[in-house]
């Protein structure tokens, strides 16, 4: 396989595991693990076979273009620190998945935890094989996403959710802080390849933006990895999974910070603002973290701490800018990575099978757990830095680092003791968890008596371990070659001589080790009593409470703030909102108009038609009317809205829009038997007898204002729009239109040409929005629950039926029968008639007024009159309609014939014309656009009918409080019949 | 005839806004069919106004700007038309749901005090 190839797989391999996993059904937990497992060891398999490659020192890359002209590419790099890094995230991916195969309950969904840990490996080695900082970033971001879901994977634990918000909000700050310093960077190197930044090293060092692109990024950094002050999320996101605790918090999510600073190390490190920043957060968190470590209670909670006393020491090293100290970080990276899984993993197996990980009630497990017990013991003993394990090896050379000389500063000549002290401190919470865990009593009180996992739940701490002790008695052998090719890439020529052997001469690293190893045994010692307490935290804890500042920070700004705001600002009622709305159009309308003026007012270019005045004189009194009666009148606004409506349609026949006028006739039509429907499900509002009356005093001074609004709105528009309507047309695309609407639409209807050919893809959107309407009304009606007092039935209604039935010769329903006897029969005649104009409006309309839009609603009208002569039931038996079929066949006959000319090798929706010779009919226009025309009639039919009958059924449906009243009645009368 | 235009717009925006900012669904509704109207003829007379000069081409014609009115603002106003018959019956359902969920039929779901 090509390299390039390769590369991409290992990323993406991942990401489609995911998928995979989310699909398979809930109790599927071992073809899940089977699944995670195979994509783990797929992707270790395939980037090992990498190493030959680019041992020589040359890093592979794959790079996809995506947005040249912005820097923006999608490349994939990998050189040795990837490799060393690849390796991890894969390796331990592997056995944190044959883990968590024993860990997790067959209760708990499996699928979305196999799901979230296979992209999670994904964006992680998205992390580590990016060769461009924006991508990386990105991954960045997913990992902090997938950590927030893995930490709150058990959902109804409270302390779960509170660590998932806690770490996503602090490392997504983090996120946003590193993608600005990468902007920033991409500012100075003009490029965000890594390559290229790297070689650019000078430049940044040099540029007056330095020190913000350092504070920008280690504020990244430091969030991820849990520095100190940003640790406190750490060790609330141990209410994730054990499993979860031991791949992201410890082995891989928690590295990004560091590997990114490591990373850019060639190019950010070596000044003395990075000295300053990097190694001050660095000691202090090393410090704090073992410190804090000691008196955790919880065995993951010591972990956690310990992690991120890791971290610091790791940043710490990076801090030094020393060529060695990034060799000793490289390497401790690594190791830590291997022996603190392992004991997480033995911290879960720990809570397993006892039920508990606080040290308080743990005691003596040895005797239950030998081999458990071993293997922790030597994994911890790496942890403390005990010879012959791997930890000792970073640690020396850790130790030795901090004794150099670097920029004479206070702060490093301060860094040996501190490096000491951690080190007491390490020895010391690596022997509580053992003592505290395995020796002792027997336990008294724990809620499981406690036995050896499963054997292949312990092999991955097994393998972790074993690797520990190769790698602590001979490291050359082992990790020399890997450790060698990972420094390279990162140091190229700057690699410094250095030597993995265990024993170096009695040198004062040795000392130091010494002291810390006994000074951490006496101080291990000497906190038995204050331990035995029981006591949460240390002594003096108060001093260093940064969660409880973050809770108080949160509660601040994502409640009383919020709340603060939006009770000043916000309301949830509808009339301040639209008042608002209208008077901020009001002041932009009024704003440039005072600025500039309207100029001088011209006379109108043509002279006042006493017809038209007349006919605008009724629509001013409708729309006038339709204000005064909406509250109390509806029927009576509903028909005066009507009026205005006409007149709005005389005006554009007038005024040379033949279209227009067609469509606002029809449409007019429809509007008002739609709102006609929806009359009945409103409740009775009887003038003067209302409820209304006891309004406030205030109420007129509101209508007062509101009607000051609409004048000023009314005036402002009226002067607008004569003010534009009396200046000579300016040119515009239409003259294009109409220049080629036959020569190259085919057609003499220049409107119709612009909407089916010339802008057919707006109009192909319309009618989408229009079926997607017509869907919601559809779906909304279906849940449709009228209010109480309008589901009875209508009075009009109730009074003939109540004279039918006085009349033994009537039966129900005659007198709306009878009164309807003449329109439903000519409105049966109609249909026909009905339907015939429709297609003679659609087939014409290419060349005259009509198209699809009008001959669809004219066809609607033609259904809709047969519901109204005869009733819904009536037509229902007799006439299947089926709008949502018309709207899909419309739609996809619209988008069918836009793609009917990619075989022709033209964009889409590219129309075709010719002329037919049609017998009986004659010479007749063939256009692809009246395919295209075609479908938007079927769709708006489709639409108009399928909203309008979706209203009608209401009232033949039996709404489910009618229902229960009816079954009300029936209980009612059922005792009295029974007695 | 811009004058008359003019007026009626004004108006009829105005008779819409009042009933855009009432208490009761069915008056914004009312309101809004008032206001996209308004809008309708706003759109149209920014093409100007002309008499029997519809844009339909006739064979034969020499000088088109002068025989025929601007179809852009049509072509506009038509689907704005239909759009427009869309949102009332959006907005008319969502008020009755409105009305049957909370038994008032007040823009804000209950009646002002409450």
């Amino acid at each position: 396989m090509p390299y390039d190839a390769l590369l991409v797989a290992v990323v993406s391999l991942p990401f489609v595991g995911s998928l995979v996993a989310a699909l398979l059904p809930a109790n599927a937990r071992n073809a899940e693990a089977w699944l995670a497992g195979g994509v783990a060891s797929t992707c270790l398999v395939l980037s090992a076979s990498l190493y030959s490659v680019m041992a020589s020192g040359e890093a592979v890359v794959a790079t996809t273009n995506w947005l040249p002209e912005f820097g923006l590419s999608f490349t994939l790099r990998i050189d040795g620190f990837a490799w060393l890094f690849t390796q991890i995230v894969a390796g331990i991916g592997l056995l944190v998945v044959l883990y968590s195969r024993y860990y997790m309950s067959p209760k708990d969904p499996v699928p979305r935890f196999f799901a979230l840990l296979l992209a999670f490996m994904g964006s992680m080695l998205g992390i580590v094989l990016s060769g461009n900082l924006i991508q990386l970033v990105f991954f960045w971001e997913l990992t902090s996403l997938l950590s927030f879901l893995l930490i709150g994977y058990w959902h109804h634990n409270a302390a779960a959710r509170d660590g998932a918000r806690m770490a996503l909000t602090v490392t997504s700050i983090g996120g946003l802080s590193l993608l600005v310093g990468v902007l920033l960077i991409g500012h100075i190197v003009g490029s965000y390849d890594l390559d290229e930044v790297l070689e650019a090293a000078p430049l940044i060092k040099s540029h007056s933006l330095y020190v913000p692109v350092v504070v920008l990024i280690t504020l990244g950094a430091f969030t991820k990895s849990a520095q100190f002050p940003f640790h406190f999320w750490l060790p609330s996101a141990m209410a994730a999974p054990t499993p979860v605790s031991a791949y992201l918090h410890s082995a891989t999510l928690v590295k990004a910070g560091v590997f990114l600073l490591a990373r850019l190390w060639p190019a950010l490190a070596g000044t003395d603002a990075w000295f300053l920043i990097v190694v001050s957060v660095g000691l202090a968190t090393l410090l704090i973290g073992a410190y804090l470590a000691i008196f955790q209670h919880d065995l993951k909670g010591l972990l956690a701490y310990s992690t991120i006393s890791h971290l610091g020491l790791i940043t710490l090293l990076l801090g030094l800018g020393s060529p060695l100290a990034a060799v000793a970080a490289i390497f401790h990276m690594m190791n830590h990575a291997t022996f603190k899984a392992s004991l997480f993993m033995a911290a879960g197996i720990i809570d397993h099978e006892s039920g508990t990980r606080d040290i308080r009630r743990l005691s003596g497990l040895y005797r239950f757990m030998p081999v458990t017990a071993t293997l922790a013991m030597v994994a911890a003993a790496a942890m403390a830095g005990v010879p012959l394990l791997n930890g000792f090896l970073s640690k020396e050379m850790f130790f030795a680092e901090t004794v150099e000389d670097h920029v004479g500063t206070i702060l490093d000549h301060m860094l040996p003791y501190g490096a000491t002290l951690a080190g007491a401190f390490s020895v010391a919470y690596s022997l509580r968890f053992i003592h505290g865990a395995f020796f002792g009593p027997p336990p008294t009180d724990l809620p499981r008596t406690p036995h050896e996992p499963p054997h292949w739940m312990r092999f991955p701490i097994e393998l972790l371990v074993l690797l520990c002790l190769i790698v602590g008695v001979i490291p050359g052998i082992t990790v020399g070659a890997f450790l060698d090719t990972a420094v390279r890439s990162v140091l190229g020529s700057a690699t410094p001589a250095y030597s993995l052997a265990v024993w170096h001469g009695f040198t004062l690293p040795l000392v130091m080790s010494v002291i810390a190893l006994a000074g951490g045994v006496a101080l291990y010692l000497a906190l038995q009593g204050y331990l035995k307490k029981g006591i949460e935290g240390p002594p003096f804890s108060e001093l260093i409470r940064d969660q409880r500042i973050f809770d108080r920070i949160m509660v601040v700004l994502s409640w009383r703030f919020a709340s603060t705001i939006a009770g000043f600002l916000g309301t949830r009622r509808l009339q301040p909102q639209l008042r608002l709305l209208v008077g901020t159009a009001l002041v932009a309308a009024a704003v440039p108009l005072t600025l500039r003026g309207l100029g001088t007012w011209q006379p109108a270019p043509s002279a006042i038609d006493p017809v038209l005045a007349l006919v605008w004189l009724v629509g001013i009194v409708c729309a006038l009317g339709a204000a005064w009666q909406a509250k109390y009148h509806r029927l009576a606004a509903l028909i005066l809205m009507g009026g205005a409506g006409l007149v709005t349609c005389v005006t554009f026949i007038w005024l040379s829009a033949p279209d227009l006028a067609l469509t606002q006739l029809l449409v007019e039509i429809v509007t008002t038997v739609l709102l006609l429907l929806g009359l009945r499900w409103l409740p009775k509002r009887v003038q003067g007898a209302d409820a209304d009356l006891t309004e406030s005093a205030l109420a007129p001074l509101r209508r007062l204002r509101d009607l000051i609004v609409a004048i000023v709105a009314g005036g402002g528009v009226a002067m607008l729009v004569y003010a534009v309507m009396t200046r000579p047309g300016v040119g515009n695309i239409g003259q294009y239109f109409i220049d080629n609407a036959y020569t190259k639409g085919g057609g003499r209807n220049v409107v119709n040409v612009i909407l089916v050919d010339f802008r057919g893809f707006d109009t192909l959107g319309e009618i989408t929005v229009l079926g997607v309407v017509a869907l919601t009304v559809y779906a909304l009606l279906r849940r449709f629950r009228p209010a109480a007092d309008s589901v009875e039935t209508p009075e009009q209604q109730r009074t003939q039926n109540r004279y039918d039935e006085a009349h033994p010769e009537r039966r129900r329903g005659a007198t709306i029968a009878d009164s309807m006897m003449v329109p439903s029969v000519v409105m049966r005649l109609m249909f026909p008639t009905v339907t015939v104009v429709a297609l003679f409006l659609l087939l014409r309309g290419h060349d005259q007024p009509g198209g699809g839009f009008v001959a669809g609603i004219t066809m609607a009208v033609a259904f809709i009159l047969q519901y109204m002569a005869f009733g819904t039931r009536w037509v229902e038996d007799r006439l299947r309609i089926l709008p949502v079929r018309w709207i899909g066949a419309g739609l996809m006959l619209a988008a069918l014939t836009g793609i009917a000319a990619w075989p022709f090798a033209r964009p889409f929706l590219t129309s075709y014309f010719g002329y037919a010779e049609l017998p009986l009919v004659g010479k007749t226009p063939v256009a692809s656009a009246l395919a295209f025309d075609i479908g938007v009639f079927a769709l708006v039919v489709g639409a108009t009918v399928l909203v309008l009958i979706a209203l009608a059924h209401q009232s033949v449906r039996t709404h489910r409080a009618v229902r229960s009243a009816a079954e009300a009645a029936e209980v009612a009368v059922a005792p009295v019949e029974a007695r | 005839m811009e004058i008359i235009l003019a007026i009626g717009i004004g108006v009829l925006t105005g008779s819409g806004v009042w009933l855009l900012l009432r208490p009761r669904t069915f008056q914004v509704i009312i309101g809004l069919s008032l206001i996209s109207y308004a809008v309708n003829l706003f759109i149209f007379g920014m093409g100007r106004l002309r008499t029997g000069a519809p844009p339909i081409l006739h064979e034969g014609v020499v000088d088109a700007t002068a025989r025929y009115v601007d179809p852009v603002p049509q072509a506009l106003v038509l689907t704005a038309i239909v759009i427009g018959f869309a949102m009332t019956a959006l907005f008319l359902v969502v008020l009755l749901a409105s009305r049957g969920l909370t038994g008032t039929d007040h823009v804000d779901g209950r009646e002002q005090g409450q």
